[in-house]
């Protein structure tokens, strides 16, 4: 058995302080996206990031404290706004960049998309 | 391990073995904002009135923060007893005598403290300045730390602010008034004497910049500083001879005052503060910023700082929200 399958998918992306690198890329990429950026219009930019990265820490295969309900109360309001499938898939589409911009092996960015997947339906309010 | 005494406010309670902070104050039914639990979200902020508080119930916080002796209740596991705060501790601690009154411009007063106790605090905090009847308005501190017991403020006369009146008007050389503890994050802090500082400020934003940059140049700070002071018209200016003099007395201090209205004399640029940095300074990325002035202006300015490549946790903001009219 090869090191890194003992490892948990957190641990082989190196855990906490990958969050930390990856959050400021993350957040910056979504907020100078035209598609996307109005449901990131948050003037308080502390707690915006404070979000992004519980995100990213479950999409990483983290410990995540929130459950499918939280998803679906949090996102609420966005749904009303608009958000849609073509929204969902930019920012994916910016974790995997995020990740590539940090030189994750792309077998790990499936996985990390996949997690992300998991949260599709609750976060578009289905 | 054993229980620990926890002391907030008048209220003392046990934190259990193996317990967090927060999970005993919510037990004890303790009025205290939560959300993740994790560590994340940082809304159990408090802080340890006894010194340090144990280091993994800082992790992930400003350094700002961790000076100050701040925590996560969430991640924090006490090992001995702690007297403890919620995050805006706002008891007055102190009276100071007015010992000068200068006029800055037409609007702007320069109000000058002599405080009864020395006061420990961080270039570019501000306190709460509160008159007998109870009236308090929060003013940043203008000066830097070498005078302990001296503060210095710039209050800014404002349409119907009763405050500012009557600072302005009534209040006289020699009268007391309160003073609370320092408080507020942006600050400067000697941890990165190299790296480069954006300053932009509107009105008397100035006052809390003018005491980091006060600060950084005495503490030795190599890296460029950038200030940029903007207002509408040039009567909004201020400080600006003494600001000229400082950039000649130090090369690393770049001075750009800005009017946004109106045709500018020589040494003074047109456009907002915020424009005229961004253009002349396109990559921030290593950079740490501090924005102080009207909430719009640090709102905005925040995000382009953040798009230009400044990481979040390098900027330090403080918006100045007024309790009457507007301000610009």
């Amino acid at each position: 058995m090869s090191e890194s399958s003992d490892k948990t998918l957190f641990e082989q992306l190196g855990g906490e302080a990958a969050v930390d690198a990856a959050v400021d890329i993350f957040y910056r990429r979504v907020l100078s996206d035209y598609r996307i950026n109005r449901f990131f219009d948050n003037t308080d930019m502390d707690q915006q990031a404070a979000k992004q990265k519980a995100f990213l820490t479950m999409a990483f295969g983290g410990p995540a404290n929130y459950s499918g309900t939280d998803m679906r109360t949090a996102h609420a309001k966005f749904v009303k706004m608009g958000l849609d499938d073509s929204h969902f898939d930019a920012v994916v589409e910016h974790l995997a960049g995020t990740l590539q911009e940090l030189n994750v092996p792309d077998a790990l960015i499936e996985q990390v998309a996949a997690i992300a997947e998991t949260t599709r339906n609750d976060v578009l309010g289905r | 391990m054993t229980e620990q005494k926890i002391q907030l406010g008048e209220q003392s309670i046990l934190c259990k073995p193996d317990e967090s902070l927060l999970n005993a104050l919510l037990r004890e039914q303790v009025d205290i904002s939560h959300s993740c639990h994790q560590g994340a979200c940082q809304s159990c902020l408090l802080r340890s009135l006894d010194g340090a508080p144990p280091i993994e119930a800082q992790h992930g916080l400003k350094e700002g923060l961790k000076k100050q002796n701040y925590f996560l209740a969430c991640l924090c596991y006490p090992q001995q007893a702690m007297r403890i705060a919620h995050r805006h501790h706002t008891d007055f601690m102190t009276h100071g005598t007015v010992s000068a009154k200068q006029a800055l411009n037409a609007e702007t007063l320069l109000l000058t403290l002599d405080l009864d106790e020395p006061m420990d605090y961080y270039a570019g905090q501000f306190v709460n300045l509160q008159r007998d009847d109870g009236l308090s308005r929060s003013y940043s501190i203008a000066n830097n730390r070498i005078h302990s017991k001296q503060l210095s403020f710039h209050i800014r006369r404002l349409a119907g602010g009763r405050f500012s009146s009557w600072t302005h008007e009534d209040l006289n050389l020699g009268d007391r008034i309160a003073v609370s503890e320092p408080q507020g994050l942006c600050y400067y802090l000697p941890d990165k004497p190299d790296s480069p500082l954006l300053l932009i400020g509107t009105g008397s934003g100035l006052a809390p910049l003018a005491g980091i940059i006060s600060e950084a140049l005495h503490q030795g700070h190599k890296g460029d500083i950038y200030l940029y002071h903007g207002s509408r018209d040039l009567n909004g200016l201020y400080w600006v001879e003494e600001m000229q003099a400082l950039a000649e007395a130090h090369a690393n201090f770049h001075y750009h005052p800005c009017i946004s209205s109106g045709e500018p004399p020589d040494h003074v640029f047109a456009g907002r503060a915020n424009d005229i940095a961004f253009s002349q300074l396109p990559d921030l990325k290593g950079w740490r910023i501090y924005l102080c002035g009207h909430p719009d202006m640090v709102s905005n300015t925040r995000r382009q700082a953040f798009l230009k490549g400044a990481s979040l946790s390098d900027i330090y903001a403080d918006a100045f929200h007024v309790a009457s009219g507007s301000l610009d």
